[in-house]
């Protein structure tokens, strides 16, 4: 089995990122252009695939899925295909605007934190990591208790619930960046803190963060969706694949089709989601270093790694090379393991 | 000892921030609380101001604060709008139920996820592998919500193995729990191959086995319990999320806990309960985490010095 072990070893680095096969290349590509293609067809012209009105309604009740009505039809004879097609429009501006809301504040209160004095930069992130130790659900929930339902309310919602992670790892960046030696030179050229900020750190965040916002979209989805499962979000007859869900879930027993395509539909949109950001990740980072450092999906789900267990886990020789430039280098650094 | 007063220093501004959340709260909802709470009575403007100052609203807001931190100091949460009664006594009646399932999630997220990360971590590139990220990458992705359906379409509806609807029997715990757990089970999947494939690289696992150590061994002994460390870790930082999800599916599967008070709540904005909740899981979080750390700092001396 020493062996084995061994002779397996290589296969591992297959998926390590740097060495990103060409299958796999193609692949996240495809799925970058087709995701792009279906966001924008499913925001703009949902017509041109579903033909019917999400909420016309027929004489054909509950009728199974069948060649007239692909995913079958809902207690008021309402088409599920055309609903479940319609029905991603608030899904995605929820997600889609709540993570753009996020990264705009969390690269502001980053950015901000990580040029400020000491003092300021410490108040910032402590109430940063308060509000990471609230689950992300919960401030939303807190936000729609106060703010009322709907969509406006869930991009709200997500948009804040997912700022403190972001705002969190645009930070570490910053305070990284700050000793780079063109931010030094910048700032000896008599450069204003402002802008050293838009014109030398902004630019050298940015694949950063588009991949760490690309990231958090498959959560923003879960989450959008569960707030409109709990009928927080847009209401009868108005189509939307958490609410659909929700009503269809008292006929589970008898018309299967009412949840299941909207849940599927739910799945499909996160399952791309990830395996884009997935991709982006592995694409815009080979060494695999900002995944070490920041462990992405787990900043935006509040998975904190607080102050003092920074190093539990980390094998002791790395803890002192975690700040160096060399530490995404090192050859044992490779398999990161989880490019699944 | 030094690291355990340090941990409980730490958590102390936290608990504070949380309780400055929750008061906030009460002065976000837009209007007045007193007519909120008179809301739908017809009440007169002598009613309101009455009210408003039973409750203390016509103090200044440090006052407030002050007042409510006291009252909470003394394990008062104040009472709910829609009921009148006292919301830490309806809350924490309500707790058990949800602390059980949030237990159960955790234990089918263990159960499977950990034995599935080191089977896939100790062969990668295997078939076995190939399909526990395939599951990994699947549980990440289906919402729990739905399985908790898909789970009651199988198992309730068709195969009638579980109950749909909770009956306060051990059976009706298992779907809400795996269709809970499942997520996490996925995510402790990934995390546990991939720190066992590191751990093999180690130069303990290579000295190990240059010293003829069994290759069960090697994987029990060394591998898996380095990997253990991040695994607890990331369950503690999970369990809020996980407390949250349990309120969520505790409402699909009709079990009374916190989850449908608290949703009844937030739709009719009964801001105490909210604020109560937000609490009772603000220091739910703080004390796992607390455990946790003392507990990896209890395993891992290297833990100790960060």
């Amino acid at each position: 089995m020493a062996l084995a072990t061994a002779t397996t070893t290589p296969l591992i680095s297959t998926d390590a990122p740097g060495r990103m096969s060409r299958a796999r290349r193609a692949a996240g590509q495809a799925a970058i252009v087709i995701a792009a293609l279906a966001v924008v067809v499913l925001l703009a012209w949902p017509g041109i695939i579903a033909h019917v009105a999400p909420t016309a309604t027929g004489n054909d009740i509950l009728a199974a899925p069948g060649a007239a009505h692909w995913f079958g039809t809902d207690q008021l004879g309402r088409d599920v295909f055309s609903r479940t097609i319609y029905g991603a429009r608030p899904v995605l501006v929820a997600s889609l605007l709540g993570v753009v809301l996020a990264t705009v504040a969390g690269v502001g209160i980053g950015l901000a934190a990580g040029t400020a004095p000491r003092w300021l930069n410490s108040v910032i992130m402590r109430v940063v990591d308060v509000l990471l130790a609230i689950p992300v659900l919960m401030i939303a929930l807190i936000l729609i208790a106060t703010a009322g339902s709907g969509v406006r309310s869930i991009v709200i919602a997500v948009g804040v619930a997912f700022t403190p992670g972001f705002a969190r790892v645009v930070e570490a960046s910053v305070r990284k960046l700050r000793s780079a030696e063109y931010v030094q030179a910048a700032k000896l050229f008599g450069s204003s803190p402002a802008r050293t900020s838009v014109r030398h750190l902004l630019p050298n965040l940015l694949t950063e963060v588009v991949v760490l916002g690309t990231s958090a979209i498959g959560w923003a989805v879960l989450t959008a969706t569960t707030l409109s499962f709990l009928g927080l979000g847009v209401q009868l007859p108005q189509p939307d694949w958490g609410t659909d869900l929700a009503a269809g879930a008292t006929n589970l027993a008898t018309s299967w089709w009412l949840s299941v395509f909207p849940g599927l539909a739910i799945t499909l949109t996160i399952l791309a989601a990830n395996f884009i950001g997935d991709y982006l990740l592995a694409a815009a980072d080979p060494s695999g270093r900002l995944r070490r450092a920041h462990d992405v999906r787990a900043m935006l789900t509040g998975r904190r790694r607080p102050r003092g267990t920074l190093a539990a886990g980390v094998p002791a020789a790395r803890v002192p090379a975690e700040d160096t430039p060399a530490a995404g280098l090192r050859a044992d650094d490779a398999p990161a393991g989880d490019a699944s | 000892m030094a690291f355990v007063l340090r941990r409980l220093a730490a958590a102390i501004p936290v608990l504070i921030g949380v309780t400055i959340i929750a008061f906030v709260l009460i002065h976000l909802v837009p209007g007045n609380p007193a007519k909120v709470i008179l809301f739908g009575s017809q009440a007169t403007p002598q009613q309101i101001a009455a009210l408003t100052a039973q409750l203390g609203l016509d103090h200044p807001l440090w006052q407030q604060y002050a007042s409510f931190i006291g009252q909470l100091l003394h394990g008062n949460l104040g009472t709910s709008y829609a009921t009148q009664t006292s919301v830490a006594h309806e809350l924490l009646s309500r707790t058990p139920s949800t602390l059980i399932l949030t237990g159960a999630a955790l234990v089918v997220a263990i159960v499977v996820g950990v034995p599935l990360g080191v089977v896939a971590g100790a062969r990668p590139g295997s078939l076995v592998d190939r399909a526990a990220r395939g599951v990994s990458f699947l549980g990440v992705a289906v919402p729990y919500f739905f399985l908790a359906l898909v789970l009651v379409l199988v198992f309730s509806v068709r195969l009638r193995w579980f109950p749909a609807i909770d009956n306060g029997t051990a059976g009706s715990l298992v779907l809400p729990a795996v269709s809970l757990g499942w997520g996490y089970a996925a995510i402790l999947t990934r995390l546990v191959r991939g720190r066992i494939i590191e751990e093999y690289q180690s130069e303990y696992v290579k000295s190990a086995r240059a010293r003829g150590c069994a290759e069960w061994r090697i994987l029990l002994r060394h591998a898996l319990r380095n990997s253990s460390i991040p695994a607890i870790t990331t369950i503690g930082l999970q369990f809020g999320n996980i407390l949250t999800g349990a309120a969520v599916t505790e409402v699909i599967f009709g079990r009374a806990g916190l989850g449908s008070y608290l949703a009844t709540a937030i739709t009719s904005k009964n801001i105490p309960v909210v604020q109560g909740a937000v609490v009772l899981i603000g220091i739910g979080y703080v004390v796992i985490n607390l455990a946790v750390d003392l507990i990896v700092g209890a395993v891992d001396p290297r833990a100790r010095i960060a």
